[in-house]
């Protein structure tokens, strides 16, 4: 029992990097994935060219070699090559790789909602702006909550990954101790902590629905 | 005074055309049926007033401003857009599917518009909402979400949304055809309401019954052309077209 109480301290340590991972890559992506959606969506051909090839790279390469690509490869690009430190490299990478999840979910959302809509919208005047904000996009949060819980709940396990930087996430926390320790229970401990967070976050997914679903369609 | 005026509207999709050089003056208070076989253009006829279709070349004129018209190598010109959002917010239109809100309660259906476009405050708009909901007889439904209403009451939802914005002129596109034969006598009361009022009407309609009794004109359109207009009871009574007298037998 002591022993456990010991480990639980250093894991602590560790879930904080993974829950800070977490909330802030979904606070900038949610946006960065509805602006890209959104320009993707425009009827101006070369921008949404540039916003398609980026989600087919960023889809279409794993999210680790990404990672790896912002740690390792972004600083020695000549001029522009920064050297991030590790938790901000994590995050730029966990952002522009989820914001294209996400601008995918978005668009679907979208483009799902009726053309009367916008006819309706257009008829009484108002604006692109107003439509998108007043009329669309409430009625697409509706249809996309449940894309985007699942989304979210991924996120939570593919934080870590960043283990590969050699940063002490939950994960990378636990491992280290059960190779010191030939214990098997900060495993388990990991384990119980990822259930506990999915637990949560399914269950204000599911509160969010119900509020939305004042309303049927 | 002309409320519409259209010279010449030529409109296609694709290589199909579906209006053929329309031309059509609507007076103040004048209630406009239109009639015709489907594909006829009727339906983008109207669609082509408020900008829901661009027309491909002739004038459009609504209340003496120009929504667009031929500008130099014969080639349609439109007006700027927020000259022609205020061009067309001066026609209310009712759609053949409502088109109402989903997410939003009956009074904020009514009062959204008239707010973020016009910028009326909410105290000043939300009596004048109630009072256009006791006209279509709804005010108890002040706070359902739409899809808690019959078809014939979300149509009359609609038309007081589109009178909230105050129009000049109001557009109805087969406003009873997606409703069941039951419900489309509610409809068309409130609607025989509004004529009564004066309010310049332009409706495509299949309900001749309606057309023949409210109307003051009657259009019947074929193949993207007028085939024929006149007084109601000169067009169902006496018509000299072929295609009308082939579309009215139709019809019975």
């Amino acid at each position: 029992m002591e022993k456990i109480l010991a480990m639980i301290g250093p894991m602590m340590e560790g879930a904080n990097v993974t829950l800070q991972m977490f909330f802030i890559t979904l606070v900038l992506s949610i946006p960065l994935g509805l602006v890209l959606a959104l320009v993707r969506m425009s009827k101006y051909r070369p921008l949404s060219f540039i916003v398609e090839t980026y989600i087919w790279l960023m889809r279409g390469t794993p999210l680790m070699l990404q990672l790896l690509f912002v740690y390792y490869a972004l600083p020695l690009i000549p001029y522009i090559g920064i050297k991030l430190p590790d938790f901000s490299a994590a995050i730029f990478a966990f952002v522009f790789n989820y914001a294209a999840y996400f601008a995918e979910i978005f668009r679907g959302g979208i483009q799902s909602i009726e053309r009367g809509q916008y006819e309706a919208s257009k008829v009484l005047g108002m604006t692109y702006v107003q439509t998108m904000r007043r009329i669309i996009l409430p009625q697409m949060i509706k249809r996309v909550l449940p894309p985007i819980s699942n989304e979210t709940i991924t996120l939570v396990k593919d934080t870590s990954l960043i283990y590969v930087l050699a940063m002490n996430d939950l994960l990378r926390t636990a491992r280290t101790i059960v190779q010191r320790e030939f214990d098997m229970t900060p495993f388990v401990i990991a384990a119980v902590f990822y259930l506990a967070m999915t637990l949560v976050l399914t269950w204000m997914f599911n509160k969010l629905e119900q509020s939305y679903a004042a309303y049927d369609e | 005074m002309n409320m519409i005026r259209l010279k010449k509207i030529y409109k296609s999709f694709n290589n199909l055309e579906v209006l053929k050089g329309i031309s059509l003056e609507v007076d103040q208070g004048e209630v406009v049926a239109i009639i015709g076989p489907s594909g006829s253009g009727k339906s983008t006829l109207l669609r082509c007033l408020n900008r829901l279709e661009t027309i491909d070349g002739g004038t459009i004129e609504i209340e003496n401003d120009i929504l667009a018209a031929e500008g130099a190598g014969g080639r349609c010109q439109y007006v700027r857009e927020d000259k022609a959002r205020e061009i067309c917010y001066k026609m209310g239109m009712v759609f053949q599917q409502f088109n109402l809100f989903p997410h939003m309660t009956v009074i904020d259906n009514i009062i959204e518009a008239p707010m973020i476009v016009k910028g009326i405050k909410k105290e000043v708009i939300i009596p004048e909402a109630e009072e256009l909901l006791k006209k279509v007889g709804l005010f108890e439904k002040r706070d359902s979400y739409p899809s808690r209403l019959s078809g014939g009451q979300q149509q009359r939802v609609a038309i007081a949304r589109a009178l909230a914005m105050k129009p000049d002129i109001m557009l109805f596109d087969e406003p009873t055809s997606a409703l069941d034969p039951e419900l489309t006598g509610e409809v068309l009361k409130a609607m025989r309401q509004l004529a009564q009022e004066h309010m310049t009407m332009l409706v495509v309609t299949h309900e001749m019954a309606f057309a023949r009794e409210v109307a003051g004109r009657v259009i019947f359109m074929d193949g993207g052309e007028i085939v024929e207009e006149g007084r109601p009871e000169q067009i169902f009574n006496n018509p000299t077209q072929a295609r009308t007298q082939a579309f009215l037998k139709s019809m019975l």
